[in-house]
């Protein structure tokens, strides 16, 4: 089993599920119904562990947190289509190519669920995209690193798609109801992705020594930047304690980062593969493994732009969406004129 | 350019109804219906999809939700549980 062993011994899928039916559970048990539309309504709600829904009365830093939250998110996935779309050209075999273009689609698919969810919080998709390609709003930094080799195909399911899901399993319980359900639906789909990078690896690591070096070369690159996508440590993440208080967010960035390390030195045992940290060891008293945090300078600089890939990564971005912008037009011409033709059938 | 918004419903098996699954951006019906195929059941999640454009619905509003709702809270008797049904009595 991969992902598997974190907390409560349940596997990952096991997790979402239990979201899911807690999301069933919470809307079966009904509510007095009370006054509708302010604080105290919001807060009993919330803390009843009911959905916040579309049309209720919210704070407006609440609803201001969530479109900055989901809209990061849905840039991330649209975004990291580019790193692994890099090789669907050069994958090694016929299966490994559809297997990655299922997955890269499936990226697309998730960055359209959650566009789909910010916007019911009163955003457009034309805002987002343009406050994704003029630099306002942000993705996660870990796409501004390059893909050198195929073995980064592996290393990214493994390793990125599975902090990514450490990270959304949680959000699977979101109090805001159209993202919680659309990260269930995004963490049912992102188990495969975290399963097919693993294989690669594992077929890799028991290769030929050059491939083995290859597989070994891309964890040792991919490591740190995975650890990093946790956010900044505790102490220094700006929006943590508010988002717990809402159960936007519920654990911290650092409780997360352990998880996840717990999580990989088994799976990492399993390939035979070497986490790049001297100091990585299991702490009897802690329960937990001790490990080399990742750098937060080098993190902060990526965010802000300087990253190995970042201007490339909107460069691309910005050209596909005004490529495209003769295709938008000429869809919306056809669909005026075949309302016209319509109308005018009508008329006659 | 503002792209149209539409609901996508989609029924997951025969036998069971349409249920909404999300929402997406395209220029006419037809292009709905070919991007939601793609983006709501890449894994065998429908056999049978409809599109509706956002602006065609009419929803309740949650602020007059009470007032709204409040004629069916009254009613109980409209519930089987209602009534007492003596012992001995079968098929009822």
């Amino acid at each position: 089993m991969y992902g598997n062993d974190f907390g409560d011994n349940q596997s990952l899928l096991d997790q979402v599920a239990d979201a899911e039916r807690a999301l069933h559970e919470a809307a079966q048990a009904r509510r007095e119904p009370g006054e509708g539309a302010d604080q105290a309504y919001f807060d009993e709600i919330v803390s009843a562990e009911q959905k916040i829904e579309p049309r209720d009365w919210m704070p407006e830093a609440y609803r201001k947190t969530l479109i900055r939250q989901i809209a990061q998110h849905a840039h991330s996935e649209i975004i990291g289509m580019q790193p692994e779309g890099n090789w669907i050209s050069r994958a090694p075999s016929l299966k490994r190519k559809a297997i990655l273009l299922a997955k890269v689609q499936d990226e697309a698919g998730h960055g359209l669920y959650l566009y789909s969810a910010a916007e019911t919080l009163g955003i457009s998709r034309d805002e987002l995209v343009e406050m994704l390609i003029d630099g306002r709003q942000k993705y996660s930094s870990i796409f501004n690193y390059p893909t050198l080799s195929w073995a980064d195909v592996g290393a990214i399911g493994w390793l990125v798609d599975g902090a990514a899901i450490v990270n959304q399993v949680p959000l699977c319980r979101c109090s805001y109801g159209p993202y919680a359900r659309a990260m269930i639906r995004v963490c049912k789909e992102e188990s495969f992705h975290q399963r097919q990078g693993f294989e690669i690896l594992m077929t890799l690591a028991h290769g030929t020594p050059e491939q083995r070096a290859m597989a070994q070369d891309a964890v040792d690159r991919w490591w740190y930047p995975s650890l990093a996508m946790f956010g900044p440590p505790d102490g220094d993440s700006t929006h943590s304690e508010r988002s717990m208080a809402w159960k936007i967010k519920r654990f911290s960035n650092d409780d997360l980062r352990q998880r996840f390390v717990d999580m990989c030195v088994q799976q990492a045992s399993v390939l035979d593969l070497r986490i790049p940290d001297p100091d990585l060891r299991f702490d009897e008293e802690l329960g937990h493994h001790a490990y080399t945090q990742p750098d937060y300078d080098e993190l902060m600089q990526v965010i802000k732009g300087n990253g190995p890939c970042n201007r490339q990564r909107i460069a691309h971005r910005r050209r596909a969406h005004e490529d495209g912008a003769w295709v938008r037009e000429a869809a919306a011409a056809y669909a005026t004129k075949t309302t016209e033709t319509q109308q005018e059938a009508v008329a006659a | 350019m503002n792209t149209p918004l539409w609901e996508v419903f989609v029924r997951p098996r025969r036998g069971l109804s349409h249920t909404h699954v999300g929402s997406l951006h395209a220029a006419d019906a037809e292009t709905a219906l070919r991007n939601a195929r793609d983006v709501y059941t890449r894994r065998q999640e429908g056999v049978s999809i409809w599109v509706v454009p956002a602006a065609a619905l009419t929803a309740s509003s949650p602020d007059e939700k009470d007032a709204f709702f409040e004629p069916a809270g009254d009613k109980v008797y409209r519930h089987p549980t209602f009534y007492q049904v003596p012992d001995g009595a079968g098929h009822i």
